[in-house]
């Protein structure tokens, strides 16, 4: 099996710890994810490894009989040690405060406690087999204060410091769980519920077992986790894994039941919202996503497993030492081996190996275990590590080899952009809720960061800058920006300014500046000028830069018609009819051009002559004519308007 | 369109205009509606040529005449301000008046100017009920009337120019010049006026609600018996119609830098509502809207700024940082406030100015901070109260910030200068004004002084822009006019879009070709990146 086969693996720097022996217990603190190895009850040392310090802490602590349970509160501050049933010990880790040890009983009498658990950096919660008792420490006074405490019969307890929920065994058969929920101060009880039995109980014995529960948080919700190793229906004889929802407010309940198909020892472990069952008997694992579709009965949904069973990818133990001098080669490790414990969410701990590791899933290899591309998809979609993955994937889908067919390659986009909609809705609602102060004061600053380092700015900020502005009608600073081109040209930004007009007028001059600007889009100017019918302008504008002999007269001729411009109409006429003179010899239009020319003179002589003819028009429109006939022959500016030149009455006599 | 707009009526001379001036002339007054587009539809173009012709000639007779003439400028005679709701019944007239230049004069002569303002503007209502007239034209002066607010009308009245002639029996001849003065520059003067009090202190209505007539009095008295002192209106021309803005030209990296202190600033100094930055007199930025900042930057460059000539202006373009003194951190200073931060009696009191009086209507502060040749204004709300503690924290936060930028903004306005080569270009005289952005551009005019803007031209070619000016007001096409002024003078005036371009030529013998190549010439060198119309 190549290791591209292996979707499960071990985190590749473990935590090390003294393996346990008779002289060392090993303790795991589930809440700050620490082991303590306590030698001879501490008189030797204990030292307290996590998976995020390097630095182990370690100190000594006086023999006072066998260590139960030991663990730190948050933030390593007060260490809390139970050594008999009835009492916990206590000592601060807080620098310049008293180290000596103070005790604390169980309030209640005759009880026994089961362990404890540190809800924040001084508050913890005993849980005995009469009740449960939440007490505040106060270090200075070096005493307790009980916040709460709650009388309940209990066979065992759980603890999940994400959740801050700790979930209690009660009555007889053990199957009926109380969580209680810890936040500040404050326990709150949530509605109790029943873990429904694989068959109606024998005996009146304890028939649930901590065992086969467990807490985790997916996809944001607490779930109960129940390995029910019997299926409650005949048919089906393997174990499952029943997911009972329990949210903050409101009554469990079951949701999802994820089908092993097999029985023997499992273990269960949480990764990337992903549940793991391990299978001791086979030594693989499988995995299920409670977001992928499942089978939906009515209440529950169903599961099976995303991908074939595989072990977890063969692991080398590090050869021992730091020593050079041992070239040992490195060992392989004995996985799913009994001496192994889970702990939620992602933790497998070898006790006798002295290892505490974190399980990974490895993405890579999964794109080829599962060949439905959109489950694949949906699948990558939620985890965390995806985006090289499914990029690996878009490119292998349109490579030769494993060219995957067009309905594969639109369901992928399809599954893209709905993920991308989500993102694109979710980034809105962000920037309605920034003052838009702030949000230009640093697109400004980013800005400015990339110019100085002469980096292209990219379209879409400086759309981002306008749109915000527009958005709260900023118009006044848009156009400073624009004034001192701070936002660069470009033909996109000028066709984003043009559909602002209707907004912000000045945006038309704006837009039109840019393109100037851009030397490029000598066309886009000629539209514009066109569709708010300053035919005149259009022309003079082309004939400026020289291209005048090469546009089509029919574009011009219509928009002149369709301004009612008697005279500008003729005027337009007049100057193509000299184009076509001078390139041609002949007034004419070309054949092609021809037709169109003269329906839409015909129908303007029409025109003409119902409203009234040319008389009153007249002076102006040969002045007009005028100037621009005469400036085709560079002779004089269009449109002149003299106060002392006498040419211009002469010829606006005739 | 139907009614005739262009209204010619004799006025009786005693009870017209001409009864408030000495002399008795006979007074013929036209009076001219604000439908201006039309007023010269029977007549055209042609007819207006000859008299403009003879208007040059007259110019130039009046060059080789002068030794012998003494010429007076246009002057303000009057300026008052009423309400005619306010002494709606026959004896209540006085009422009315709510502010009256010069206030020596009679009661009744001042109650007689004021109704035939109020009779002018019902009568020409007929003939143009939407708008109203805007001036009265006599043979002595000339009236401009103004209704900034609903029934508040402000009229100032200036006496047109004067040649006095020795006549041949050495008797001086009054000789009043009727056609030089511009309807469309003493108009905007006047709204100006209206502006520049709505600035300092709001509109007339919220006096009103404030405190009545008598507070609005007050404050009309306050504020006018001192501005009206500043108006210079021998020279008003084009550019008091387009009441522009100069705009600092600068690279994108530079500007960039401003923007980031700028709001780095506001957020330090979060009690900042708006701000403004200034460099030589020419806007940077401005966080107030157009219309609220074109007035702010006249108050600037012509009131505040004149009065603090830079002390240390000599140094500006030498490295500072090498040559700042020990213990003087900055160049920073304010130029409204405190003047001396380590006075601990030292008042921190600045000017109240009122913004956004058509919404929201806001009163702020005024700070104006100077670092060189930099200024910054910072406008804060008028309920917050500055402390001195405030202004040293200000202070020692933008002063030291702002002398790096201004040395910066020079440096890099010298190497701009420089790489363009514009110091080396032929000077083309000519004004630019852009209406959207209220840009302007004027190479006539020199640097403007507290008393006067001086122009580097002969007044005549001012008032032949000002001509072309009102031909443009009347078409919305583009347009583009040429004139032979008198001596070698070509005037060319283009419009293109919202951006005038006004260019004075003087080239011996030249001709429309030649003019025309010229104003092509700046074209392609000054507005080459926007879109100007050739």
């Amino acid at each position: 099996m190549g290791e591209e086969d292996y979707y499960l693996e071990l985190c590749e720097r473990p935590v090390h710890f003294e393996k346990a022996n008779p002289v060392n217990c090993v303790f795991f603190d589930e809440a700050n994810k620490q082991v303590f190895a306590v030698r001879s009850g501490g008189a030797t040392g204990v030292v307290v490894k996590g998976p995020d310090d390097r630095n182990p802490i370690s100190f000594r602590m006086e023999d006072k009989g066998e260590v139960k349970c030991i663990k730190f509160s948050l933030e390593n501050k007060i260490l809390a040690v139970q050594r008999t049933s009835k009492t916990v010990d206590f000592s601060n880790f807080i620098p310049d405060s008293s180290q000596l040890e103070y005790t604390q009983e169980c309030k209640t009498k005759n009880a026994n406690i089961l362990g404890f658990c540190w809800t924040s950096s001084t508050e913890i919660v005993f849980i005995t087999d009469q009740g449960i008792e939440f007490y505040q420490v106060l270090p200075e006074k070096r005493n307790l204060k009980l916040l709460k405490s709650q009388n309940i019969n209990v066979n065992w307890y759980m603890y999940c410091p994400e959740g801050s929920v700790i979930l209690l065994s009660t009555t007889v058969l053990g199957n009926v769980l109380q969580p209680f929920y810890f936040r500040a101060g404050t326990m709150s009880k949530l509605p109790k519920f029943e873990i429904e039995l694989p068959a109606a109980p024998k005996s009146t014995k304890l028939s649930l077992s901590e065992r086969d529960i467990a807490m985790a948080t997916i996809y944001g919700q607490l779930y109960v986790l129940f390995l029910r190793h019997h299926s409650r229906t005949s048919n089906s004889a393997g174990a499952e894994v029943v997911l009972y929802h329990l949210p903050r407010e409101g009554a469990c309940k079951k949701m999802h039941i994820l089908k092993l198909n097999r029985t023997g020892k499992f273990a269960l472990n949480v990764v990337d919202n992903l549940v793991v069952v391990h299978h001791q008997d086979t030594e693989t694992s499988v995995i299920f996503d409670i977001r992928l579709r499942g089978e939906f009965d009515g209440s529950v949904t169903l599961h099976h497993p995303v991908l074939p069973a595989r072990s977890i990818q063969p692991y080398q133990i590090p050869a021992a030492g730091p020593a050079p001098v041992t070239s040992q080669s490195p060992v392989p490790c004995k996985l799913y081996s009994s001496s192994w414990i889970v702990f939620q969410p992602d933790i497998i701990i070898s006790a006798s190996q002295g290892y505490l590791w974190n399980l990974q899933v490895k993405l890579q290899p999964i794109v080829n275990l599962l060949p439905d591309k959109g489950r694949l998809m949906d699948f990558l979609l939620q985890r965390k590590e995806c985006k090289m993955v499914i990029l690996s994937v878009c490119s292998q889908m349109l490579t030769e080899s494993d060219r995957a067919t067009l309905p594969v390659i639109a369901t992928v986009f399809d599954k893209l952009n709905q993920e991308y909609k989500k993102y694109l809705d979710a980034e809105q609602n962000y920037t309605m809720e920034t003052p838009h102060k702030f949000v230009i004061a640093v697109l400004m600053e980013y800005i400015r960061s990339l110019n100085q380092f002469q980096i292209t700015v990219q379209h879409y900020l400086h759309e981002l800058v306008i749109r915000t502005l527009v958005q709260h009608s900023l118009f006044s600073t848009l156009h400073q920006f624009l004034q001192y081109h701070v936002l660069s040209d470009s033909k996109p930004l000028a066709c984003l300014l043009l559909s602002l007009e209707s907004f912000y007028p000045p945006a038309h001059q704006l837009s039109l500046d840019m393109l100037k600007r851009l030397s490029t889009a000598n066309d886009e100017i000629v539209e514009v000028l066109l569709s708010k019918h300053q035919v005149l302008a259009a022309l003079r504008f082309i004939r400026g830069i020289g291209g005048h002999d090469n546009i089509s007269a029919r574009k011009f001729l219509d928009a002149a018609k369709q301004t009612e411009d008697h005279m500008l109409f003729y005027t337009i006429f007049r100057f193509f009819e000299q184009r076509n003179q001078r390139l041609r010899g002949n007034p004419s239009f070309t054949p092609g051009e021809n037709r169109a020319a003269r329906k839409l003179w015909g129908s303007h002589i029409q025109y003409q002559e119902i409203t009234g003819g040319w008389g009153g028009a007249r002076k102006l429109l040969v002045w007009r004519t005028l100037g621009l006939v005469l400036k085709e022959q560079n002779f004089v500016p269009a449109r002149i308007s003299l106060s002392l030149f006498t040419v211009v009455r002469v010829d606006s006599g005739c | 369109m139907s009614a005739p707009k262009k209204e010619r009526w004799t006025a009786d001379s005693s009870s017209g205009p001409a009864a408030t001036t000495s002399g008795g002339t006979a007074s013929e007054a036209e009076v001219r509606s604000s439908g201006g587009s039309c007023l010269w539809a029977g007549r055209g173009r042609l007819p207006r040529l000859g008299g403009r012709a003879g208007m040059a000639a007259a110019a130039s007779g009046a060059g080789a005449g002068a030794a012998q003439e003494k010429q007076f400028p246009p002057a303000l005679l009057s300026f008052f301000i009423y309400n005619p709701r306010f002494g709606p019944r026959e004896g209540e007239e006085e009422n009315k008046i709510l502010f009256y230049y010069p206030n020596e004069v009679e009661k009744n002569e001042k109650i007689r100017n004021v109704g035939l303002c109020e009779a002018i503007v019902q009568f020409t209502r007929t003939f143009s009920p939407s708008k109203p007239a805007k001036s009265l034209h006599t043979q002595k002066n000339r009236q401009f009337f103004n209704e900034p607010e609903e029934n508040f009308w402000m009229v100032m009245v200036v006496r047109n120019p004067i040649i006095e002639k020795q006549s041949k029996d050495g008797k001086p001849v009054v000789e009043y010049q009727e056609e030089e003065l511009l309807d469309k520059v003493y108009s905007s003067v006047l709204q100006q006026c209206y502006s520049m009090y709505k600035l300092f202190n709001g509109t007339f209505l919220r006096a009103m609600e404030d405190g009545g007539v008598k507070l609005l009095k007050e404050r009309l008295e306050k504020f006018f018996h001192r501005y009206l002192q500043t108006l210079h209106l021998q020279s008003c021309d084009l550019l008091d119609i387009f009441g522009g803005i100069s705009f600092f030209p600068l690279d994108k990296m530079t500007y960039l830098k401003i923007q980031s202190f700028i709001n780095r600033m506001e957020e330090s100094l979060s009690i900042v509502k708006y701000t403004a930055f200034l460099y030589n007199d020419q806007l940077i930025w401005s966080g107030l809207e157009q219309d609220d900042m074109r007035i702010l930057y006249k108050y600037l460059t012509t009131s505040l700024f004149p009065r603090h000539i830079e002390p240390e202006l000599a140094g500006r373009d030498s490295p500072i940082r090498a040559e700042m003194p020990g213990n003087l951190q900055h160049y920073g200073r304010f130029l409204t406030g405190p003047l001396n931060l380590n006075d601990p009696e030292a008042k921190c009191r600045f000017p109240k100015i009122f913004v956004n009086t058509d919404d929201t209507y806001e009163a702020l502060h005024l700070i104006v901070y100077k670092a060189m040749s930099a200024a910054v204004c910072f406008m804060i709300d008028a309920s917050i109260q500055p402390t001195l503690d405030f202004c040293r924290r200000l202070d020692s936060i933008v002063g030291p910030q702002l002398t790096v930028l201004a040395s910066d903004i020079c440096e890099q306005f010298n190497i701009n200068k420089r790489m363009s080569g514009s110091e080396k270009e032929p000077q083309f005289k000519f004004i630019y004004f852009n209406h959207m952005n209220l840009a302007e551009k004027s190479t006539v005019h020199m640097r403007k002084t507290p008393s006067v803007s001086l122009t580097s031209v002969h007044p005549d070619l001012m008032k032949i822009l000002g001509d072309i000016n009102s031909d443009f007001t009347r078409v919305d096409e583009d347009e583009e006019i040429i004139v032979k002024a008198m001596s070698d003078y070509w005037v060319v005036g283009k419009k293109s879009d919202q951006r005038e371009l006004y260019v004075i030529l003087n080239q011996k013998n030249a001709n429309l070709i030649e003019v025309n190549e010229e104003v092509k010439k700046l074209c392609a060198t000054q507005f080459n990146n926007i879109f100007f119309l050739d």
